[in-house]
């Protein structure tokens, strides 16, 4: 249990109330994911084919993804015979390290790409339909104001019924302006507008909205393009983040949004909404295996301050805390 | 994407059968594993898929299959049925009460689709039943979630009952039906906040305003690329609430949708809608058959003809058929094929649609932009009458002169042409074939 006990050492550095927040947010997948673990454990007596069957279905079943299971398993099954393991007990750590190292495999920044003081930061915000774009927006934007920036929102969703009003409540609540144009109009000219306005205000954070699109519709993702185009123009080295939003009870077409916004818009990270839920948030899993985005965000609750940076120490925390007290 | 229909799956173990002609137990457990992972691939929940594939395995163990000589698609086919079975079989129509009004409750999770929803139900209603909708806005706590409902409503033109955002949802909902009753509307829809269905205290407030209004319609709005919880959200709803139907929305994605099986599985209900675009009119009745296609990466066949048979015109079908087997094609008759297509509705869909349309070669990838469909039909429309009638004419200077008109560069005419040319031999070739068959004039796709 040397992984764990490191893991922990790592966390004890770090404020109590950023692991409450993991853990509370996660108790629901904790639940399901680890007692489903633990329930294999116990019912079967033996490492064999049947158990590593098993183990794929608990897997999956926390939309990991057939992909990255399979890999996963095989990994396994080899380990297992090399070191001779027979009893499932004795795998159980392994298993969780190999989850735990597929989210903390690599020391990425998950931190946001912020400019340094005097200088304009512009966030694009893309996804697909109901992942929870404008909200993310809006807790984001309280964060910000929180610690002192300036923020502005620009109203780039001009297309679903609402979505204006819905930003520009949200700016009303954490008191920052929203630059919008009327419903209909075209998206990148409220960027225009926005970096505009930013810039002679002298913000020094937008955070950009756009409509939620899905990925196979060529016309609106070629809008997208052409939004970002907007933004690069105005500032060459705008947008600083774009963040794909991602909501944590999609199963595997998450890789394919993040696969086809990646391409269109080159996605710099992605932000992992509606985790609090029973969603198990597998999906991160198989994101890491097969594309290289970093998640940055989370959203653990429907609270303000319930978006939190993502920290896969946490993550892995918030996961596995009963294996790990149990560990001690 | 890692996305491989089944019948790409099940190649591969017809690929190592080869030559042995018959199947034995061990390639059907190979299949089986195939059939497995392509269901889990298409997020149908493991516990459903577990089932399913000891059902089908009993029926491909029997004679189906292991006599069979062709038993990659007996397995297909006895899947296809089994899928269709397990999603009710037939298309369920709405409920309607023997005493108007007829009460619509929409429940889900945030973000599903619950108010976009509300909105093209209404308006479904009105134009394919002739009701006289009222929606009624009760999500008070999503910012600007009635003034979405209200600017669908004006977009409609359908009445919309709210109260703000301070009224407790249960006096909304029990007020509408009233209004409702005043103003003879004969459905209402109420709206209400997304929700987790681990939230018990939101949960408990749509038992009240279940309590309240007694709907005649509880429906659950699906996500249809939700992952393996989709059955945990069905389960608690239904069992909270007692749904008597679900729509599955964004199904114009390119998601397979396999949590259609899994809350249809644990719910017992009907799948009775299905959202397949962003217009307010994309609301289709759900069709069991169809969607089972979809989820074995088949194509959805059925669907196809009946947009073509909706939107083709059978005498010009006729015409056309005519000019294809004489050769007279003229960049009119193309002209006319394209805007039939076109309003069979965006083309990437109807390209979905057709089956093996997944296996053509570099059609995989294939992205269909409306667009493009917009530049052929300018540079047709840059062409004079007899240009059209006879693109012999068409040297170099016309060329340059379409281009300029239709605002394309010189490549592209030239590409148009030559696609132009080339269906009309492919046309000739085919004609020979399509001799016996009389329907199916709007079949043929210009563009491919």
């Amino acid at each position: 249990m040397s992984f764990f006990k490191k893991l922990k050492d790592k966390l004890s550095t770090q404020t109590d109330s950023v692991t409450e927040k993991f853990r509370g947010g996660l108790t629901k997948t904790r639940e399901s994911f680890v007692g489903a673990m633990n329930e294999l454990m116990m019912e079967y007596r033996t490492v064999d084919e049947e158990f590593f069957e098993e183990l794929e279905d608990v897997l999956i079943a926390a939309d990991v993804g057939v992909n990255t299971v399979m890999e996963l398993t095989d990994e396994l099954r080899e380990e297992a015979l090399r070191q001779n393991i027979k009893k499932p007990k004795d795998l159980q750590p392994l298993i969780s390290e190999k989850l735990a190292q597929l989210l903390i495999k690599s020391e990425e920044e998950t931190s946001l790409n912020m400019q340094p003081d005097g200088e304009l930061t512009v966030f694009l915000f893309v996804g697909v339909n109901g992942v929870g774009k404008t909200t993310t927006i809006g807790k984001m934007a309280h964060q910000l104001k929180a610690e002192g920036k300036k923020v502005m929102l620009a109203a780039g969703d001009t297309f679903r019924a609402g979505a204006i009003e819905q930003l520009e409540e949200w700016g009303k609540r954490s008191g920052v302006d929203v630059i919008k144009q009327q419903a209909g109009s075209d998206p990148a000219a409220v960027m225009y507008d926005a970096v505009q306005s930013a810039k002679s205000k002298g913000a020094d954070v937008l955070l950009c909205d756009t409509a939620g699109r899905l990925q196979n519709k060529v016309n609106l993702m070629n809008e997208l393009e052409k939004v970002k185009r907007v933004l690069t123009r105005e500032i060459p080295s705008a947008p600083h983040e774009v963040l794909l939003v991602l909501d944590a009870t999609t199963g595997q077409n998450a890789l394919s949004q993040a696969k086809t916004f990646g391409e269109a818009t080159d996605v710099t990270g992605i932000i992992l909404t509606k985790l609090d839920g029973t969603a198990k948030g597998g999906i991160v899993m198989a994101i890491r295996n097969d594309l290289d985005i970093p998640v940055k965000y989370v959203g653990l609750g429907e609270g303000l301050d319930d978006l939190q940076k993502f920290d896969p120490d946490q993550y892995v925390h918030g996961l596995f805390a009963d294996v790990i007290e149990e560990a001690e | 994407m890692a996305f491989e229909s089944l019948a790409e799956r099940l190649q591969g173990t017809m690929d190592r059968m080869k030559g042995r002609g018959k199947v034995n137990e061990d390639d059907v457990k190979d299949m089986m594993r195939e059939v497995r992972l392509a269901l889990l691939e298409a997020d149908v929940n493991f516990k459903v898929v577990k089932q399913f594939v000891k059902d089908v395995r009993e029926r491909a163990v029997g004679q189906e299959v292991m006599e069979s000589l062709t038993p990659g698609q007996q397995v297909i086919k006895v899947v296809n049925e089994e899928l269709t079975k397990l999603m009710g079989g037939e298309q369920v129509k709405i409920n309607t009460a023997s005493r108007p009004p007829t009460v619509v409750m929409m429940v889900g999770l945030q973000g599903a689709g619950k108010t976009t929803t509300t909105g093209k139900l209404a308006l479904h209603l009105r134009k394919k039943h002739n009701r006289k909708p009222l929606m009624a806005a009760a999500d008070i706590y999503r910012p600007a979630a009635i003034d979405q409902l209200e600017t669908l409503g004006k977009q409609l033109d359908m009445p919309v009952f709210s109260m703000g955002n301070q009224v407790n949802p249960v006096e909304i909902a029990t007020k509408a039906v009233e209004q409702a009753k005043e103003d003879n509307h004969d459905y209402v829809i109420v709206d209400t906040a997304g929700r987790l269905h681990v939230d018990d205290n939101l949960m408990d407030e749509l038992d009240q305003i279940k309590a309240a209004v007694n709907p005649d319609e509880v429906l659950l709005v699906v996500d249809a690329m939700t992952g393996q919880d989709a059955v945990n959200v069905a389960e608690t709803f239904h069992e909270r609430l007692g749904i008597t139907g679900i729509v599955m929305t964004k199904l114009d994605g390119d998601t397979r949708g396999g949590a259609a099986i899994s809350v249809k599985a644990v719910t017992g209900q009907p799948i009775k809608f299905a959202g397949m675009g962003e217009k307010t009119d994309a609301l289709e009745p759900f069709h069991p058959e169809r969607m089972a296609s979809r989820i074995l990466g088949m194509g959805d066949m059925l669907t196809l003809i009946e947009k073509a048979q909706s939107s083709v015109d059978e005498e010009k079908a006729k015409e056309l058929e005519r000019k294809m087997r004489t050769n007279e094609l003229t960049f009119d008759d193309f002209l006319e094929q394209l805007s039939q297509v076109k309003s069979m509705g965006p083309l990437d869909e109807v390209l979905k649609m057709m089956p093996g349309a997944n296996k053509m070669k570099g059609m995989k990838n294939l992205q269909v932009d409306d667009k493009q469909i917009a530049h052929i039909e300018a540079i047709v429309r840059s062409m004079t009458k007899a240009e059209r009638d006879d693109p012999s004419l068409l040297n170099a200077s016309r060329k340059r002169r379409i281009a300029k008109g239709s605002g394309r560069n010189i490549q592209e005419v030239n590409r148009l042409i030559k696609q132009f040319e080339d269906m009309k031999k492919m046309m000739k070739q085919m004609s020979g074939m399509q001799k016996g068959k009389k329907k199916g004039g709007g079949m043929k796709l210009p563009f491919m």
